[in-house]
């Protein structure tokens, strides 16, 4: 049983998450039926793209998050290298197919919705391209967490892909500032305050605040999940020295 | 109350982008979700499979 010994700290996660999740997930659900009735019902179509301003309210929330995610992979990345904090490698590889999944989202719903207002699909531009990196960033992050056969060394090569990685976030944000883009830039983080209308704002906020929220429950889940599978991986470990 | 319906799901005329966009939102959120509590359910189901016979040596002090 020596090996549970440094599950002490995760096993304190564990009640923790036990406590929070229902929590988590309760708010997010009320955000999220608050957020699709606005989306939906309670805000106007925009004035020049019309009713696909709805997209809107999944597209940029995901964008966000997408955004959010890949920078907790990168901080407990760093977090794990440099304190060995079982936790934090074991958080961002529960984060990464949820960020992967926004990413996923972001792109797909860009392309819908630029379809009917810039005529085309895709188009090669920064914006649209360095999110396409993202994406694969995380895929990379997966699959090397899940390469090795001991998920320690997984995990530290992981930690570095996010760290290099990491420079393609600002790249993100600013590529609509820095570079001519089809996309558009920036409308709600502005120094000169938002330039969308007022009557959107609910409807994204509260989208965005759903999404994090959703965030957390998937992330509390899968860190339980992962958890609980490295407890019936040592415990197999320990059964198999002791028949020796 | 029906036309009301029919403008609502028509979205000004955006119904093909609109829609596809919200539904494969949320089929990606619930998928991560399912998949994710399955993980868990597995494991945790596992884990109690094995304490049975690890108990003896877990309940140090217990009755």
């Amino acid at each position: 049983m020596a090996n549970l010994h440094r599950f002490a700290n995760p096993a304190q996660f564990q009640r923790l998450s036990r406590a929070l999740l229902p929590w988590v997930a309760g708010i997010t659900a009320i955000l999220f039926v608050l957020g699709l009735y606005f989306a939906l019902f309670a805000s106007p179509p925009d004035y020049q793209q019309g009713d696909t301003v709805r997209i809107m309210y999944v597209h940029v929330p995901s964008a966000w998050m997408s955004l959010f995610c890949y920078t907790f992979l990168a901080v407990a990345g760093a977090v794990g290298l440099i304190w060995r904090h079982p936790l934090a490698f074991m958080s961002a590889r529960a984060a990464a197919p949820i960020g992967a999944g926004f990413t996923f989202i972001v792109l797909a719903t860009g392309s819908l919705w630029g379809k009917p207002m810039w005529g085309t699909w895709w188009v090669w531009d920064a914006r649209l391209t360095s999110v396409l990196i993202l994406f694969f960033l995380y895929l990379g992050h997966i699959a090397l967490s899940r390469a090795f056969d001991d998920p320690a060394r997984g995990a530290k090569a992981a930690a570095v892909l996010a760290l290099v990685g990491a420079v393609n976030v600002p790249i993100i944000k600013f590529s609509v500032d820095w570079w001519n883009t089809l996309h558009q830039p920036a409308s709600v983080s502005r120094l000169a305050g938002p330039a969308i209308d007022s009557s959107m704002l609910p409807p994204l906020f509260l989208m965005a605040f759903a999404f994090m929220g959703y965030f957390f429950t998937l992330l509390l889940i899968r860190i339980r999940a992962d958890l609980a599978s490295r407890k019936v991986q040592a415990l197999r470990v320990a059964a198999l020295a002791a028949a020796e | 109350m029906l036309d009301a319906l029919r403008t609502f799901l028509g979205m000004g005329g955006y119904a093909a982008f609109v829609w596809p966009a919200l539904i494969l939102t949320a089929v990606v959120l619930v998928s991560m979700l399912v998949l994710s509590l399955q993980d868990l359910r597995r494991a945790e189901r596992t884990l109690q499979g094995m304490e049975p016979a690890d108990r003896p040596r877990r309940r140090r002090g217990a009755a």
